[in-house]
């Protein structure tokens, strides 16, 4: 137990509001904006035409 | 005493037939599935079992807890439906109203990956060959999800061996904590939320896909009233020695890390609970309401409430559970789920808590979640499109899309643990470590003779009478190891049955 405490000390404290949705800094910011365009350009060639449709008339039966 | 976790997971994939108006996905299933079979027998000499499965030894109603709940409805099995095992040692079926694939039983979390990997390839070649069948302008499409956002759901089930001897309140206690928790690394992703009263105001997007689902906390049930810990008592093993934990509350996974985990850490948890290595219990004030409670909380960090009225969060239950599988590791070793991939579980582990806890969105390369909550998030900030957008669902269904040319998920850099000449042979080859090695090199070598097969027996018909049954009760047994040079040596299956006879 004594083991436990001491990683929780360790780690931010959890009830800070600030943690995960903190923006990164600018830098890594702009490659991540980058990698996520290249993403969707490339996305863009695969989607299906008529996705919208397709996804309102996607009915399963229930299972287990 | 800890056994070794033998396991394997089932899904059940979604199924449309696109282009024929109104159909019927039962027949579709079976299509699917009669046609990967047939191109099997076409194009795979070796590789052609029409085996059928045999339903003798199955039981599903029987209750782990030794009684049967007043109302509670046994699962049915369905002896009719179409129902293929392959040399690879897995079983694909249609049940309730998709095509389902079963993984051999496996030694490991690693093997898991590789067989689950392999098993959405042969779904694809599936569709290929459907494709090949079906009039022009039709198509079956198969996913790998678990609900159609329209409030109807379909499992991922996982299924760990374990000690007989365990008393099983101690495994209900510790596997809630973890089945709720876990879902911060299992989760697949969804948008919005099926459960009654939930707007999309509220749970824009959440962890997992079955959460929405679940309304006891321990039962019999799989397909209404489904329960967080499942109660059927169903070894197909020495039913002295062993019980299967038959898990239903997991999401299917397209990240292999996140089966991996899945998988690894549940191993792990389970053979604490065989070894009474948990001291603290962490019991929940309300599982179920905890389980969406953690699914519903993109940000991580909502107490849950114990009975003894303390909060935790799920982050704190997974630290603590990690924690006691270091020392678990120091103490006993791990053996029992693998020492090599045991030691990776432990360390992926971490890292993912690590990440967790920092900054999720760091693990988009390793969480299906996050993986498809930033590729929306960037979709709708591109396009100005809201969470309601029926474009946003569709991507989000894209997303586990089977289909090689479609799939989302193959496009968003996860990163892979198998290799692709593992996944490729382990299509047609099972395990060799697991009884499943005998099952898949039978079917292979002597199909013609093979009148049915299950996971703990096969029956042989080598032309006199009666019937020849090999049971096979112990799930380590009949690997490589034990049969390899005999299945070898042998040229026909009466010399096989004569030798294991003798």
């Amino acid at each position: 137990m004594a083991e436990r405490e001491q990683k929780r000390k360790a780690t931010p404290a959890r009830d800070t509001e600030d943690v995960a949705e903190a923006p990164a800094p600018s830098e890594s910011g702009e490659k991540i904006k980058a990698e996520l365009d290249e993403l969707l350009d490339e996305i863009d060639d695969v989607l299906e035409l008529n996705a919208e449709e397709f996804v309102r008339g996607y009915i399963q039966k229930g299972g287990q | 005493m800890a056994v070794p976790k033998i396991c394997g997971i089932e899904t059940e994939y979604g199924i449309v037939l696109r282009g024929a108006g109104e159909s019927n996905p039962v027949t579709a299933s079976s299509l699917l599935i009669n046609a990967y079979v047939s191109d099997l027998a076409v194009t795979a000499a070796a590789a052609a079992p029409k085996v059928g499965w045999d339903f003798e030894d199955e039981s599903p109603g029987n209750d782990a807890r030794g009684y049967a709940a007043e109302g509670s409805l046994a699962p049915e099995v369905e002896t009719h439906l179409v129902n293929a095992v392959l040399t690879n040692g897995a079983r694909f079926y249609v049940d309730h109203a998709h095509p389902e694939l079963s993984t051999p039983e496996c030694a490991d979390a690693l093997a898991v990956v590789t067989w689950d990997r392999a098993a959405e390839r042969i779904l694809a070649q599936a569709m290929a060959a459907a494709a090949r069948l079906l009039p022009d302008g039709q198509e079956i499409l198969v996913h790998k999800n678990n609900s159609d956002g329209k409030g109807n759901s379909y499992g991922c089930h996982e299924n760990y061996l374990m000690d007989r001897a365990v008393p099983f309140n101690r495994i209900i206690t510790h596997a809630t904590a973890h089945f709720v928790t876990r879902q911060l690394f299992t989760g697949a992703g969804k948008v919005g939320s099926e459960a009654s009263g939930v707007s999309m105001a509220e749970v824009p997007y959440q962890l997992t896909q079955r959460a929405d689902f679940f309304e006891a906390e321990v039962g019999l049930e799989t397909t209404l009233k489904r329960p967080i810990v499942n109660t059927r008592d169903e070894p197909h093993a020495d039913s002295q020695k062993y019980r299967r934990l038959h898990v239903i509350v997991g999401d299917a996974n397209l990240s292999e890390v996140a089966t991996f985990l899945k998988v690894g850490t549940t191993a792990l948890v389970l053979a604490m609970v065989e070894e009474d290595f948990l001291p603290r219990e962490f019991v929940f004030r309300a599982p179920v309401h905890a389980l969406r409670q953690v699914s519903y909380d993109v940000d991580l960090r909502r107490p849950l409430e114990l009975v003894d009225g303390t909060t935790v969060t799920a982050l704190e239950v997974q630290w603590e559970l990690l924690d006691r599988a270091r020392k678990f590791t120091e103490d006993r070793g791990l053996e029992v789920v693998g020492a090599e991939v045991g030691a990776d579980v432990l360390r992926r582990w971490e890292a993912v808590l690590n990440g967790l806890e920092s900054d999720p969105m760091s693990l988009s390369d390793q969480l299906d979640w996050v993986a498809k909550l930033r590729l929306l998030e960037a979709w709708r900030e591109r396009n100005g499109a809201g969470w309601e957008d029926p474009r946003v669902a569709a991507l989000a269904l894209q997303y586990c899309d089977l289909r090689p040319a479609r799939s989302l998920a193959a496009r968003v850099g996860l990163e892979r643990i198998t290799d692709d000449d593992a996944v490729t042979r382990a299509m047609t080859e099972p395990p060799e470590d697991t009884r499943a090695y005998f099952r898949g090199r039978c079917l292979a070598k002597f199909a013609p003779s093979i009148v049915a097969a299950n996971w703990d027996s096969m029956v042989f018909d080598v032309g006199r009478e009666p019937l020849r049954r090999v049971p096979m009760m112990e799930p380590m047994r009949g690997t490589r190891a034990h049969v390899g040079t005999l299945l070898d040596e042998c040229s026909t299956p009466a010399e096989l049955l004569d030798r294991l006879g003798s």
